[in-house]
């Protein structure tokens, strides 16, 4: 009888029935454990894997032999929630789906809403908005970076990168008031016109944010430690990648060259002059030099932003859809009755459906909207790009060593609060 | 109107079949009926079909409307990467019938999270998925399909209902039994694990109705 089985009838591991320490006879063998496969079990509470995700694991020795993962401890139901709210109540909702990027998150709904009532939006909001996209990207890359470095053991550009996204929250705050939570965009405009003071710290943002990114890849592109441990890991090729589903970086580390910013322009992204950052090998090493490249061309996105950000009106014009001035709305019948409706009744969106899909820093999100002429849609599907990129870990897991599934689930880049919405 | 539309008409509308129905368009986007027994063919047509070559799926989801004479309608968006251009495909299922149809994981790797998030949420049987499990909700959730448009927006059962059931749960219902049965990890469990196992006490499954 082997301690092992002895603990385990007992129940409580080390002490006999007596209360008194366990001691294994000399000469007894322990069971041959070369030849059995091993079941672990990795979360929902460990920080390798990057909020409540839990994999079931399968090891042969240090192999993977299989990863079967477990969702839904973060499941919140906000498909179901929107179908009881006016467009304008769900954008709070979008805030908390991927928590790293909300920004990005509001406008992707606010376009499909605004697609589905036929809206055209002010060229002032057009540019604002593109700024809410690229500085959600820059912050999400960069905790994607922080968390994935720490998690190969390189601490130093994980307090870099937390600094430089310090600095762009301290923007979001200023703009919208809160650093998480900030529901900027509304149906047809936007909660608020960027504040004094704003243009400017951003502008200087731009100028200092590319000296941390070479020193990011001075310290780890050619860092022998972050080379081995990532080079050759998870390979995807392109036809799987795209068989998969999966999008934005991951696809394009495959060598995929699918943005959708490129491909199926939105916000006039077509006239803004980027670079599409397309891999390779398909491997972590290569979503590394993908992600942090496309943290250039946000950059340069920002620099050009601030540059044509045009002066006039952030909301359009039409009272059905946008809350008159409080001034007004005391003091004019008329404005009085349509804010009234709006806030009552809601805004009433057309019979039809509508899907956007814009290119978040994750991935594809599309915000998938069926109306049936009332104020609160029959369906709101979101497209998660996370949840669709992780269906893809136990294929680029399986034959690989224990410490790579860590690598593996980290290069993926999930936020649990998205894969389970 | 997306020319794929009428691709599709001239491959699969002869002899007077059903296989392709009403197209439509909304907010500048096509959408096509496919009939639920085609299914496999048309999405296998697309995706191989020079011309054609619908090589990504964008999304698999379903929809259900407040409307209960309307069929609740499964919706599979396709993309082609090289020639961009996207099509909605949608299949109209009986909402108190057979909710069943083909599931293109063979054709689209893909699919295999989506479908079953589409069954754990609205119940839909997707026929030949490799694992057809709940994904977003535990495997032993007994309330329905909370998509569902008779699922109360608070659940079926009572937070008190709900508390209990939490607790009373085994530790081995964490784990699908398949989980259970790799290598010899199921003969290392303790007893009374063991004969509750062989009991079926992990908590009831959910019919599929």
């Amino acid at each position: 009888m082997s301690k092992r089985t002895v603990e385990l009838e007992l129940a409580t591991p080390g002490v006999d029935a007596r209360g008194q320490p366990l001691r294994v006879p000399l000469g007894v063998a322990e069971p041959d454990l070369a030849a059995e496969h091993m079941l672990i079990n990795i979360g929902p509470q460990h920080p390798a894997t990057h909020g409540v995700l839990r994999l079931v694991v399968e090891l042969d020795g240090e192999t993977v032999v299989r990863v079967i993962p477990h969702l839904g401890y973060l499941h919140s139901g906000f498909e179901k929630l929107g179908e009881y709210r006016h467009y304008n109540q769900i954008i709070p909702l979008t805030d908390r789906t991927d928590y790293l990027s909300p920004m990005a998150n509001n406008v992707g709904f606010a376009l499909a809403a605004e697609k589905l009532m036929g809206i055209a939006i002010t060229p002032r909001c057009t540019v604002l908005r593109v700024i809410a996209c690229e500085m959600s990207r820059i912050i999400s890359h960069m905790v994607w970076l922080g968390t994935t470095s720490i998690d190969l053991g390189a601490f130093t550009p994980f307090l870099w990168a937390f600094q430089e996204r310090e600095r762009i929250y301290n923007l979001q705050e200023m703009w919208t008031g809160a650093r998480l939570t900030t529901s900027v965009t509304r149906v047809g405009g936007m909660m608020a016109d960027v504040p004094d003071g704003f243009v400017e710290g951003l502008r200087h943002f731009t100028r200092t944010f590319p000296k941390t990114l070479s020193e990011i890849d001075r310290v780890l592109t050619r860092n022998a430690v972050w080379v081995g441990r990532t080079q050759g890991v998870g390979v995807l090729t392109a036809a799987e990648a795209t068989n998969h589903s999966l999008s934005g970086p991951m696809l394009r580390a495959s060598g995929v060259a699918y943005d959708v910013r490129k491909d199926k322009p939105y916000l006039d992204y077509e006239t803004y002059d980027f670079d599409v950052v397309v891999g390779e090998h398909g491997d972590v090493y290569d979503r590394y030099l993908v992600r942090l490249e496309e943290c250039s061309q946000s950059n340069r996105i920002l620099q050009q932003a601030l540059v044509r950000l045009p002066d006039g009106p952030v909301n359009v014009a039409d009272p059905r859809v946008i809350l008159p001035p409080k001034s007004r709305a005391m003091n004019d019948m008329e404005a009085m009755i349509y804010h009234f409706k709006q806030v009552m009744e809601g805004v009433k969106a057309p019979v039809g459906e509508a899907y956007v899909g814009i290119e978040n820093p994750k991935g594809e999100l599309g915000n998938y909207l069926v109306s049936d002429g009332t104020a609160k849609p029959v369906r709101w599907r979101i497209r998660p790009p996370s949840f669709i990129n992780l269906s893809a870990l136990s294929r680029m897991a399986e034959g690989h060593l224990l410490s790579d599934l860590i690598a593996i689930n980290a290069s993926v880049d999930i936020v649990m609060g998205e894969v389970d919405r | 109107m997306n020319p794929s539309v009428d691709a599709l008409r001239a491959a699969f509308g002869g002899g007077g079949g059903t296989a392709i129905g009403r197209a439509l368009e909304s907010c500048g986007d096509t959408i096509v009926y496919v009939g639920r027994e085609a299914l496999l063919d048309v999405m296998a047509w697309l995706r191989d079909t020079p011309g054609q070559t619908y090589d990504y799926l964008v999304d698999v989801t379903a929809v259900e409307y407040r409307d209960r004479e309307r069929p609740l309608e499964v919706v599979y968006g396709l993309r082609s990467l090289a020639r961009r251009a996207d099509l909605r495909v949608k299949v109209e299922l009986d909402p108190q019938g057979d909710l069943t149809v083909d599931s293109v994981v063979p054709l689209w790797r893909g699919a295999d999270w989506l479908e079953r998030e589409a069954f754990d949420m609205f119940g839909i049987t997707f026929r030949g998925h490799p694992d057809l499990r709940r994904i977003l909700m535990w495997e032993t959730y007994a309330e329905g399909y909370p998509l569902r448009k008779d699922f109360p927006l608070r659940g079926r059962f009572s937070r008190a209902e709900q508390v209990r059931q939490a607790l009373a749960a085994h530790p081995e219902a964490h784990y699908s039994l398949e989980e259970l049965s790799i290598a010899d990890a199921y003969s290392e469990l303790p007893g009374d694990m063991k004969e509750r196992l062989r009991r079926g006490e992990r908590g009831a499954l959910p019919d599929s109705e």
